[in-house]
């Protein structure tokens, strides 16, 4: 399966943190390898302090004080990695990011760019209208309180839109929200993503988002990628976090099975175990597990996994 | 307002605890002299029997009354109308000032959604498990260091748990200790408000376990308030489905989730993103926004957003009526969706 080129490439990215007056900074990301497609959408899942809105952070140089690029490459298209116009986030509480102070439509002028702000008025009605609002000239007039959280996401979306951007970054855009206004807002993103032709970069801890609306995921295990493929994987996957993951949640269907927590708690920053950062927690941990970090093999379509138990046989093995 | 009845309140078993009619208010003050100018109706009209050893799920959106509710039954607001009531014994009622003895407040827990925010950071959590049973003199013959070890031990803590504080536990934790406080004084009930919904998928899932395991152990039973239906439908026996302060449907858990009434109910049920469920637009997406409790719509308070709505639902408030224990108010509730 050959892919058109992506947008962005990122290779072996390594962000580690140093601590004011530290001695040895203390890595945050390790060897993260991803690209992004136009009108393509992918997933990075993991669970809290997995390091996945660092790497998104990384893209546009938004990294916060004290964490840098220690290692890899981020390749992209002139002008892509500028974070609001070829780069554009979403954050997970709009709350904060609107300015209180400012009415909603200013706020999203200002982030156009020149070109369109000469007729700004048309393209602040478009934009409020694309991202499902049937009243754009209210909204434009409203301060950021008079609004709902949903009603308050979407117009961060259309402020993000306002750059003409070719890389949306999504960074836990409905973790806020309620169910009945995430779904709204899910259908929304991926309708931008397809007729905009937008590379979308969703940043999420729900496995059921991620099912919904992605085409590819990389799931991400204590600052590592753990496995990586079209959402399909999800269906079968490998690594034993996964699997973990999709045992533990909850399921609506009739004939769910017992929920299975994973023993054990994501460690720490600084406090990752040697070897695969998983052992602890797993249930097929073998010695080796513990000395070695396992590198991502390649399987069918674009699957990948970092697992020693289930590792996919490499080419040379496989072929007598 | 009520109708006038013989008997304000029907019958319960001898120890269920009994919502009866229960509305919360929060005044709206305006201007210079703070005169009130309305009211928030938070919780309207809800009545729901808690037999004990059962466990109730209490679902809905955010601003749907739930918490509310769920403060209102361990006594942390006054009702605007209606009783709480355990058996015979009330423990709040409309018009009665807020003060339960410490006998009742015993009886009734709860625990809270951000265990953080809960947990005093200057005590240890052996002072934090214990300070109910010192103060309720529930010790007997126990030192707190011991009680605190057994309880501790009865949410998956070891010894070295004792003389730590809140900030060095993790946040599942820091949630297993909020629990282990709430069980220290064997209530009969406890309100989990949204207990699981800060915790990360594989913890959440060890919390929820460890809450139904308690519940096997001391026949403890819970209000579970919660918006997701998954987690819900794991512990609940019975489900309640709230709207804009209203119980909107109530029935056994796998009945609302399985065969939902009401047209909330399903629209909520549809919106939940699962693993190998419908993708991107091929699903049904609930128009609007739910309306303010400041200012509820007359009639049926659903009726603005669903897509069943006709005459009657904007004038009239449909009562919640069914058979064999699954409940829903809702005009349209005998329709083909």
């Amino acid at each position: 399966m050959t892919a058109p080129a992506p947008v962005l490439s990122a290779r072996d990215l390594r962000i580690v943190y140093r601590a004011p007056g530290a001695a040895a900074p203390v890595p945050v990301v390790e060897d993260v390898s991803f690209d992004l497609h136009p009108g393509r959408m992918l997933a990075l899942v993991g669970e809290s302090g997995c390091g996945k809105s660092v790497t998104a952070a990384a893209l546009g140089g938004l990294l916060p004080r004290g964490m840098e690029l220690a290692s890899g490459r981020i390749d992209a298209a002139p002008g892509v990695l500028r974070a609001g116009r070829g780069l554009a986030y979403v954050f997970q509480d709009p709350g904060e990011c609107l300015d209180p102070v400012f009415r909603v439509g200013r706020q999203i002028v200002e982030a156009m760019p020149p070109a369109d702000r000469r007729h700004s008025a048309d393209r602040l009605r478009a934009l409020l209208v694309q991202v499902g609002f049937h009243d754009p000239d209210r909204v434009a007039r409203s301060y950021p309180h008079q609004l709902s959280g949903g009603m308050q996401q979407r117009a961060m979306l259309a402020m993000a839109l306002a750059g003409r951007p070719r890389i949306l970054v999504a960074d836990e855009p409905t973790t806020a929200l309620d169910v009945t206004v995430q779904a709204r807002l899910l259908r929304l993103l991926a309708d931008l993503q397809r007729s905009g032709n937008l590379a979308v970069l969703l940043i999420t801890h729900n496995l059921g988002v991620v099912a919904e609306v992605a085409d590819d995921l990389l799931v991400m295990y204590a600052g590592r990628a753990v496995e990586s493929g079209p959402v399909s994987l999800l269906s079968s996957p490998r690594h034993p976090y996964v699997e973990g993951l999709l045992r533990a949640l909850p399921r609506l269907a009739p004939d769910a099975p017992p929920l299975e927590g994973i023993p054990g708690q994501v460690p720490a920053l600084g406090r990752r175990p040697a070897g695969c950062p998983f052992h602890p927690r797993c249930p097929l941990a073998r010695p080796g597990c513990a000395t070695a970090v396992p590198h991502p093999t390649r399987g069918p379509a674009g699957h990948t996994v970092a697992c020693h138990v289930r590792a996919f046989p490499s080419p040379s093995e496989s072929t007598p | 307002m009520a109708p006038a009845a013989p008997s304000p309140y029907p019958a319960a078993p001898a120890d269920a605890l009994a919502i009866e009619r229960v509305s919360v208010r929060y005044p709206i003050r305006r201007g210079v002299f703070a005169r009130v100018r309305g009211a928030v109706h938070a919780v309207e009209d809800v009545t729901l029997r808690l037999a004990p050893g059962e466990t109730i799920g209490l679902a809905g959106e955010s601003g749907c009354g739930k918490t509310t509710l769920g403060r209102a039954v361990a006594g942390l607001e006054p009702l605007a109308a209606g009783r709480i009531a355990i058996g015979d014994r009330t423990l709040s009622e409309a018009g009665r000032p807020l003060r339960r003895t410490r006998a009742d407040r015993r009886r009734i827990q709860m625990v809270f959604q951000d265990p953080l925010a809960a947990l005093n950071p200057r005590l240890t959590a052996c002072d934090l498990v214990t300070e109910g049973l010192a103060e309720h003199g529930l010790l007997g013959g126990e030192t707190r260091e011991e009680a605190a070890a057994r309880l501790l031990a009865e949410v998956g803590l070891g010894q070295d748990a004792l003389w730590k504080y809140p900030f060095e536990f993790s946040g599942g934790q820091r949630q297993r200790i909020c629990i282990a406080r709430a069980m220290a004084l064997r209530p009969d009930w406890v309100v989990c408000d949204e207990v699981a919904s800060a915790l990360d998928v594989s913890v959440q899932a060890q919390v929820i376990n460890l809450l139904t395991d308690l519940k096997a152990r001391h026949g403890v039973s819970y209000l579970m308030i919660g918006h997701d239906l998954g987690v819900l439908r794991h512990v609940s026996d019975r489900m309640a489905v709230m709207y804009l302060g209203r119980i909107v449907e109530l029935g056994p858990a796998d009945a609302v989730v399985d065969r939902p009434l009401h047209p909330y109910t399903r629209a909520l049920l549809a919106a939940v993103p699962v693993p190998g469920g419908p993708r991107g637009t091929a699903r049904k997406v609930l128009r609007g926004e739910p309306p303010s409790a400041a200012n509820p719509p007359p009639g049926c308070p659903f009726h603005p957003r669903c897509p069943l709505a006709r005459g009657e639902c904007r004038r009239a408030m449909p009562g919640l009526a069914g058979d064999a224990g699954h409940l829903v108010a809702c005009h349209r509730a005998g329709d083909a969706p």
